[in-house]
């Protein structure tokens, strides 16, 4: 019973467990109820995730109503995967998010927040599962009003400005989305996307589909940052609690990543795509930029949030060149990359939610010494970087390697070289921070910070540890990102 | 027992992880845990078979981390006893980093050594790299201090272009095994580049002498057995044979020796005949026979030896008086005679002369050559075995220790020194007299006789004419004083610019580069300050763009891809 409902339980839990957080009103129990949510959500994931290993793809029919009519949730390689990704890190950063959480928001509203991070979760799922276009949307919209509400709960006052900028952003975002969508309704009569795949090959060779295509891949670009239209997520990761950042972070790019992919070699498929959009030249133009530009408006950053947020935008640039290669290895190396990025960057995050916790900035130059006051702390943040450089031994090198492998296959030398060379960006910025936390004496402000409390250190670490963990053992990631790739390059099914 | 304990672990590992609890021990418990990881290492070594062991699967590539045959179990011998010797004649340095940088080199060398696959290689490589770099910085000194940042640079640039290689190697065949390379693909030649480097290939050689003399006394004995011996084993796994060898390795031989012969730091001197004794061996795989590949493992076995033993005179030396300058040195055979003995046997072992393990390794190399009709590489290296004997065999010993006496009057080595320069002393004769069991550990079996009339005769009389030779032109003046003096060498091309990056300008040698370079670092600057304002946390990038400015962006892009699709 509760085997063949697993889709629906994935979305539903946290719906229902926001719903719960909502109305108990109280911060403590509010973040039980979302600790048990989140637990549970990702019990299903792991099920989910095995299930489709083992037995193939699952379809599941929203209130027995038959597909196309009805809302069909399926999962496959691809989205099991990613639906782990999102819930492993919703359900680990939980027992950290209660500290961080009780310092940065005021009591009254601590509820509210759990509430938004449950939302969020949902919409991500969501996003994730479904097999219905517009459905994709409106889970869309669900986790990013959600996202909007949490970052507007940071302590900073940017951070309403910051969440204003991004809703409005998003909003563009979602509204070429649908636009795009609503070409295809028109063109096909179905949002199912199986059933687009296959009608759309009969109406293929019209500009309606061409500009569908291009509404949706530049409305998914903005979700997932995108160079140039990266420019809301700096400031939204800066400003929002460090909790709803390293969530952020780790997800809700990641997800958008998914949606682009699906819609790309799932419903498009791969040839068309890069063949009537010249999606490789202009991905691997932006992707490009993004690598070296983001990375070099990193090393100049003093706020360390908003260094690893322009550090996020050049990793994403990773991702995409994966996609813009658009081969076994370019692919394998991009959706690993979304696993490992996503962890590399929670595990930075969480340093720095420790750092904001003990010395109430994250600013570098109030920092010098403070590797020395905090030694494991920062020991954490020093192997992260490691793999954030993409330094063997780390989770970081596996998507590089499979990255540049899938240049050298297509025989692009300069591509694989820009690869490494943007990864010695990478070393300045972390080189950098390193050399202010460790080799500085530490000033009489970082000498009196206060300790961090256990649970948060351990949590980070866990995160850390996870980095270096899939550095070496890859049969999880780089074993299902292979075949969610060759899955996606069959195309449509 | 112990090798069934310890299983399909490699050997460096034992190292490795040894080291690392070095610096939790305390002070005689410490001294015995170092003696005895090599010991440890050894017997582990013994009982291995020969095949391969240790798979291990990392992503999709499956790594070997232990294979075993003759070619690397010869390396893996030496290695060990190298170490033990390291880390006995450097046991009464106090603190614990010295002694776990030490380890783990020697460890990752191993490592390196029993590496089957490229992938295995490169991480141990970078582990030697990283690792040795400490045993140079921990002199403590300025100039030690850049010279270990450029040997840094160096080395781990060797890495990354092994890396490379590795990555392009497996992209073309599938495979990353580590076997017999070819030159010709640009996989094998990156390969072959950082293979170079490591041995300090003509032109890339630099960073040794650079390096290896500014390290400690007891860091320089160990760097000088690892790193390059890696390379030369790397280079008969994965190069034997290849013919651009032979000319590489004949030009390393003789080069150094004029160097060598006007060198007054007399590490240097050692460090220059490092390069002089790596010269032979390239040869040896570069003429790729059986007998020639045996003949430069052997030399690499020997070599070791007599090389760590002479750099541990030398550094008793220093230790004792503050100085290897030969200018400032001479007369303390009266104070040191052990230490004198003991370089005496190095250099006689260096300069091959019967007896002395030099002599049984070299002939085998001298013999490939001539079987192979290399005769000019033969005369070259004929040429290069008198000039050893020259600056390192009189040179060495002779300022030292006679000379003009110095009036220093220092007292005897301590006591780890002398054991430790002893057991090399004693090997080194022990193989010269007794070649068989050096012989029969061979990658390949040869059968050859060191002691025949031949070719004890011409070596006599090789080594007679170089002692007349130094005799006359030290008697008629003509000889090269010792002076105090710093050569230029080719390294000054990239010392030269990586002062300029860094900004150190050196009056002495550099004021005419100072005005180029400061051109230069205008432009960086410039090129920095650009960056700046485009990147900088107000440039275009970085700024907070008003919101209605991203929304063209949005719509710039979906134009630029409706064109392109339309178009």
């Amino acid at each position: 019973m509760i085997g063949e409902n697993l889709p629906a339980l994935q979305v539903i839990l946290p719906l229902f467990g926001a719903i719960i957080a909502a109305l108990v009103r109280r911060g403590d129990i509010a973040w039980l109820v979302t600790l048990v949510t989140g637990v549970a959500t990702l019990m299903v994931a792991f099920a989910l995730l095995v299930k489709v290993l083992a037995g193939g793809p699952i379809s599941y029919e929203i209130g027995d109503w038959v597909p196309p009519i009805g809302i069909e949730y399926r999962v496959d390689v691809i989205n099991a995967y990613v639906l782990v990704l999102v819930s492993v890190i919703a359900a680990v950063i939980l027992p950290y998010a209660r500290t961080s959480i009780a310092l940065e928001i005021r009591e009254e509203r601590r509820a509210w927040f759990y509430t938004m991070y449950l939302l969020c979760l949902c919409g991500l799922t969501g996003i994730t599962i479904t097999g219905d276009a517009f459905n994709a949307f409106v889970f869309l919209e669900v986790s990013s009003l959600s996202t909007y509400t949490m970052i507007a709960l940071g302590r900073d006052r940017r951070a309403l400005i910051a969440a204003y900028q991004y809703l409005i952003m998003g909003t563009i975002g979602a509204t070429f989305y649908v636009i795009g969508v609503g070409l295809l309704l028109v063109m096909t009569g179905t949002l199912n996307l199986v059933d687009l795949s296959t009608r759309l090959v009969e109406v293929e060779s019209t500009r309606t589909v061409s500009a569908a295509l291009a509404f949706i891949v530049v409305g998914i670009s903005l979700k997932l940052a995108l160079f140039p239209l990266h420019v809301w997520l700096p400031n939204a990761y800066a400003y929002a609690p460090s909790v709803a950042t390293v969530f952020l972070a780790a997800t809700a790019t990641k997800v958008a990543v998914y949606l682009l992919l699906r819609f790309l070699f799932s419903v498009f498929g791969a040839h068309f795509a890069f063949g009537q959009l010249v999606l490789t030249p202009m991905l691997l133009l932006l992707s490009v930029a993004a690598m070296f530009g983001a990375s070099i408006v990193a090393a100049f950053q003093n706020n360390l949030k908003r260094m690893l947020a322009y550090s996020s935008v050049a990793q994403i640039g990773y991702v995409t060149l994966g996609i813009a290669l658009a081969t076994a290895t370019g692919l394998t190396g991009g959706i690993v990359h979304l696993f490992n990025h996503a962890i590399t960057k929670a595990a930075l995050f969480l340093v720095l939610g420790i750092v904001f916790y003990c010395a109430a900035t994250v600013r570098v130059e109030d920092l010098a010494g403070l590797g020395r006051r905090l030694p494991v702390t920062m020991a954490g943040f020093v192997v992260a970087g490691l793999s954030l450089i993409g330094v063997p031994g780390t989770a970081g090198f596996i998507s590089k390697w499979y990255l540049v492998a899938a240049a050298l296959e297509k025989g692009w030398w300069w591509l694989a070289v820009l690869v490494v060379a943007s990864s010695l960006i990478a070393v300045i910025y972390v080189g950098r921070v390193v050399e202010v936390l460790w080799f500085r004496a530490p000033t009489e402000t970082v000498a009196a910070v206060r300790d961090p409390p256990t649970v948060m250190v351990a949590t980070a670490w866990l995160m850390v540890a996870a980095t270096v963990y899939f550095g070496i053992d890859t049969n999880l990631t780089a074993g299902v990102a292979s075949l969610a790739a060759d899955s996606l390059l069959q195309g449509p099914q | 027992m112990i090798a069934e304990i310890l299983g399909d672990v490699s050997p460096g590992l034992i190292l490795i992880l040894g080291a690392l609890a070095v610096p939790f021990l305390p002070g005689k418990l410490r001294t015995a845990w170092m003696l005895a990881l090599p010991v440890l290492a050894f017997i582990q070594v013994l009982g291995l078979d020969h095949g391969l062991h240790g798979a291990l699967s990392v992503f999709d590539l499956e790594l070997t981390t232990l294979r075993v045959d003759r070619l690397s179990l010869i390396f893996g011998y030496i290695f060990l006893i190298a170490t033990f010797l390291g880390v006995l004649y450097g046991i009464h340095v106090g603190g614990w980093m010295e002694h776990t940088a030490g380890l783990i080199y020697a460890g990752s060398a191993l490592g390196a050594v029993f590496a089957g696959d490229l992938m295995t290689l490169f991480l141990f490589w970078e582990g030697t790299a990283i690792a040795s770099v400490f045993l140079i910085w921990a002199s403590r000194t300025e100039r030690a201090l850049a010279a270990g940042t450029r040997y840094l640079v160096v080395q781990v640039g060797s890495g990354v272009l092994l890396l490379a290689g590795t990555i392009i190697h497996y992209g073309q065949t599938g495979s990353i095994a580590f076997d017999s390379l070819e030159l010709e693909s640009t996989a094998g030649l990156l390969i072959f580049i950082a293979f170079g480097i490591k041995c300090a290939f003509p032109f890339l050689h630099n960073w040794l002498q650079d390096a290896y003399p500014e390290a400690t006394v007891t860091g320089t004995v160990m760097l000088s057995a690892f790193t390059t011996k890696l390379a030369v084993y790397s280079l008969a796994r994965g190069f034997a044979g290849t013919e651009i060898l032979v000319p590489i390795g004949a030009a390393m031989t003789a080069f150094p020796i004029f160097y060598a012969v006007i060198e007054n730091d007399l590490r240097r001197v050692l460090a220059y005949s490092l390069n002089n004794q790596l010269g032979f061996m390239v040869v040896g795989i570069g003429i790729g026979t059986d007998l020639a590949v045996s003949g430069a493992a052997a030399h690499a076995f020997c070599h070791i030896l007599y090389k760590a033993l002479l750099f541990m005179s030398m550094g008793a030396v220093l230790f004792r008086t503050g100085t290897v300058k030969g200018s400032e040195l001479g007369g303390l055979y009266k104070t040191m005679p052990w230490t004198t003995g003991f370089c005496i046997v190095g250099a006689a072992s260096i300069s091959a002369f019967p007896l002395f393990s030099g002599f049984v390794s070299k002939s085998l190399i001298l013999s490939a050559a001539l079987k192979g009709e290399y005769y000019w590489t033969w005369l070259v290296l004929l040429f290069a075995s008198a000039g050893v004997f020259h600056h390192s065999g009189i040179k060495i010993p002779f300022f030292a220790f006679f000379a003009h006496d110095s009036g220093r009057r220092p007292r005897e080595a301590p006591l780890n020194m002398l054991l430790a320069m002893g057991i090399a002393a004693a090997l080194c004769i022990g193989i010269g007299v007794f070649p068989g069991p050096l012989y029969a550990i061979l990658p390949y079996d040869v059968t050859y006789h060191a002691y025949t009339l031949e070719h004890v005769v011409t070596q006599l009389q090789l080594l007679v004419l170089s002692a007349l030779a130094f005799t006359v032109l030290m008697r008629t003046g003509i000889y090269p004083p010792e002076l105090r003096s710093t050569n230029l060498d080719s390294d000054w091309l990239w010392r030269g610019l990586g002062r300029i990056l860094a900004a150190h300008f050196d009056d002495r040698t550099t004021q005419a580069w100072a005005r180029v370079a400061a051109r230069y670092w205008h432009a960086l600057e410039r090129f920095i300050a650009t960056l700046y304002r485009h990147h900088g946390p107000e440039g275009i990038l970085a700024r907070n763009w008003p919101t209605g400015s991203m929304a063209i962006w949005t719509t710039i892009l979906l134009a630029a891809y409706m064109i392109l699709a339309y178009v």
